[in-house]
């Protein structure tokens, strides 16, 4: 299959910031890519760069084919933008911007009118349609931002933090259409602060710091690479968590991580749902009571984290937090330190 | 996922972005849409054209009342020879001084994002300076409306009959919107809007003063009376008191004053051709 969107080695200084240093990525035709980032690492830079918005100073980019240098134009008939920040018209209403982009993608009169209907109507602004978009919500202004970058159905679309504002409903109703058009073979670049939706929508996963690719796979292949299932455990009685350690220990070659304060133990497994049941078997046949009992996966937030939590300012929290586990966690010397980071994540959200 | 009630619709009935039309047409075509919105904006912005009418009402009664009659007009200091000769020059300097609000508009347009909107979709290049100079020319005439029943009302005539008077406007019309391109190109070239009002005005003022428009440049000193024959504005100044049939027609053998017309529009087309060209490769290369 060939690629929609190619970058390779894309490199823009803002003066004394390097936004980009060498960013490459590609996108299958049909697939949607995942762009993930702390916030200032580049990923609004690279969309811009993509959209023929910015010049890079070095590195080359093509899109549906065309180089976004030489061919910025037909780029442009290609593509449709959503940018981070809502491009609309203030003064003119809901229709009449949407009117407006059609006729400037060079759609006749009729068509742009009709077409502008449609999309009122599926992003539930038609009510609101002929009022000023400057009396409008910023989740409205969001959507028509995005019925905007759909006007026309171009072969390529770039969405920057499309669901960033929007309540958990149109949330979903976007995702939806996003993934309607992925299936009539729309190929996608999004950039995203909720890995959920990443995890969601993402055929692959690309995460950047610092203006550089730090990984790149699907969400599996980087939640394995950060580690696999554990099982993880609550006890009730404080005075319990001796035996209840000594009992995991049974299921765990690399050692049980123990959080006193939360109560919490934690042990990797690889038996899955299985070797659950055993352990709860087990802790019951004991007369362990438990508060909480489950089988975690590392989600794409544990991948986030592990990856870009090498910042000062993270690096600060998880010292504080783990410190209020540290004292505990001794009991278990093991990976007392690494089950107290994951605890100091868990607390944080 | 769990499907909303939205699921049912379908998001689009395929339609992919038409070839261009390509070259003049599709500039034009796309500089109509512009204007359009630029025109939809000022209805719901009426302030903007009624500010932008208040200035040059109160100037042609500050004018036609404070210096009538302290300034000679041929000769004569009769306060109505000065109304007559006073209202070429006030015209002339509405029609340059709306092209401030052009500053203002573009600076304030590279700021938004709608910008990075239109500077990705397949559109004319040119077409958002071009579209915005149009809206704008639309203003300025409205003011000249305005402006004419005005000074209609405070003696200024027309002694040579409409069609001349109506060349006459239209060669205003044409200075103004030459100038809004220098607007265009000040409001590109300063980041904020309210830079840009003032940059956008600031040049105005000698340009508009150092000319033949509030008083004869007979009483200036000879070099400045060069620069005053010599500036575009002038010409155009000079060309409606001829074509109105007002007195105080410059009787100076400097080429534009002999050869107002001619002189009005080559001054017009030369500004419109360099400041455009000048003013699209500034807004191609710009980043908002
Ligand atoms: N026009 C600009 N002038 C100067 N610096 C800029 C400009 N645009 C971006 N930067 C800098 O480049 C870096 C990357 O910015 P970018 O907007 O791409 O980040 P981002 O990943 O989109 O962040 P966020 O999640 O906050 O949107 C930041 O340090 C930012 O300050
Ligand atoms: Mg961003």
């Amino acid at each position: 299959m060939q690629d929609a969107i190619v970058a390779e080695g894309l490199v823009k200084t803002f003066g004394e910031v390097r936004a980009l240093d060498g960013v490459d990525l590609n996108v299958p035709t049909g697939t949607v890519l995942g762009l993930l980032g702390p916030n200032g690492a580049g990923k609004t830079t690279t969309v811009r760069v993509l959209t023929t918005l910015l010049t890079p100073d070095s590195g080359r980019a093509t899109v549906a084919g065309y180089d976004v240098l030489k061919h910025p134009d037909e780029v442009r008939r290609s593509i449709g933008l959503s940018g981070q920040f809502a491009a609309v018209d203030e003064y003119l209403t809901g229709r009449e911007n949407l009117q407006m982009v059609g006729e400037l993608y060079q759609m006749r009169g009729s068509a742009a009118k009709s077409r502008a209907q449609e999309l009122l109507e599926w992003f539930n602004l038609a009510e609101a349609a002929d009022r000023p978009a400057k009396t409008y919500s910023g989740g409205m202004r969001r959507r028509l931002d995005l019925a905007a970058a759909l006007v026309v159905r171009p072969p390529v679309m770039f969405m920057d933090e499309p669901t960033t504002g929007l309540d958990p409903r149109n949330r979903l109703a976007l995702w939806e259409v996003i993934q309607k058009l992925v299936a009539d073979g729309t190929t996608l670049l999004l950039t995203t602060q909720y890995l959920e939706e990443a995890d969601h929508l993402a055929h692959d996963i690309i995460v950047v710091d610092h203006g550089k690719v730090i990984a790149r796979g699907t969400a599996d292949q980087l939640k394995a690479q950060t580690g696999g299932e554990r099982v993880e455990v609550v006890v009730h009685d404080r005075e319990l968590i001796g035996t209840a350690t000594e009992v995991l220990r049974g299921f765990s070659r690399d050692g049980v991580s123990v959080d006193k304060h939360t109560r919490r133990l934690t042990i990797p497994v690889q038996g899955g749902a299985k070797l659950l049941a055993e352990v709860i078997r087990e802790l019951d046949a004991r007369g362990i009571e438990i508060d909480d009992i489950g089988l975690r996966r590392p989600t794409l937030d544990d991948v986030f984290i592990s990856l870009t939590g090498h910042h000062a300012e993270d690096a600060d929290d998880d010292g504080d937090e783990s410190g209020d586990g540290s004292g505990s966690a001794a009991e278990d010397t093991g990976s007392a330190a690494e089950g107290a980071a994951q605890t100091g994540k868990d607390d944080a959200r | 996922m769990t499907a909303t009630d939205t699921s049912t619709g379908t998001i689009a009935p395929t339609t992919l972005a038409p070839k261009p039309r390509g070259g003049l047409a599709q500039s034009v075509h796309d500089s109509l849409v512009i204007a359009r919105r630029n025109l939809i904006r000022m209805k719901r912005i009426p302030e903007i054209v009624v500010f932008g009418l208040i200035q040059p009402v109160m100037f042609v009664l500050l004018f036609a009342y404070v210096f009538g009659g302290s300034i000679a007009v041929d000769g004569s200091t009769d306060p109505k020879m000065f109304r007559e000769f006073l209202m070429a020059g006030i015209f002339a300097q509405t029609v340059t001084f709306a092209t401030a609000g052009s500053s203002a508009g573009i600076a304030e347009d590279m700021t938004k994002g709608l910008i990075d909107r239109f500077r990705s979709l397949p559109m004319d290049r040119g077409a958002v300076l071009t579209g915005r100079t149009i809206a704008d020319l639309v203003q300025t005439t409205l003011t000249m409306v305005v402006l004419i029943i005005v000074a209609l009302m405070v003696g200024w005539r027309i002694h040579n009959g409409i069609p001349k008077a109506l060349a006459a406007i239209g060669l205003m019309l044409l200075l103004g919107y030459a100038f809004t391109w220098i607007g265009a190109l000040i409001g590109l070239s300063v980041r904020t809007p309210e830079a840009a009002t003032s940059a956008g005005l600031i040049w105005l003022f000698p340009l508009t003063f150092v000319s033949n428009a509030f008083a004869p440049t007979s009483g200036m000193p000879t070099w400045l009376q060069h620069i005053a024959d010599w500036n575009p504005f002038s010409a155009t100044v000079q060309a409606g008191r001829v074509l109105f049939g007002n007195p105080g027609v410059s009787q100076s053998d400097a080429w534009p004053m002999q050869h107002p017309v001619w002189a009005s529009l080559f001054w017009s087309v030369l500004i419109i051709v360099v400041f455009r060209t000048l003013a699209v490769r500034k807004y191609r290369s710009a980043t908002a």
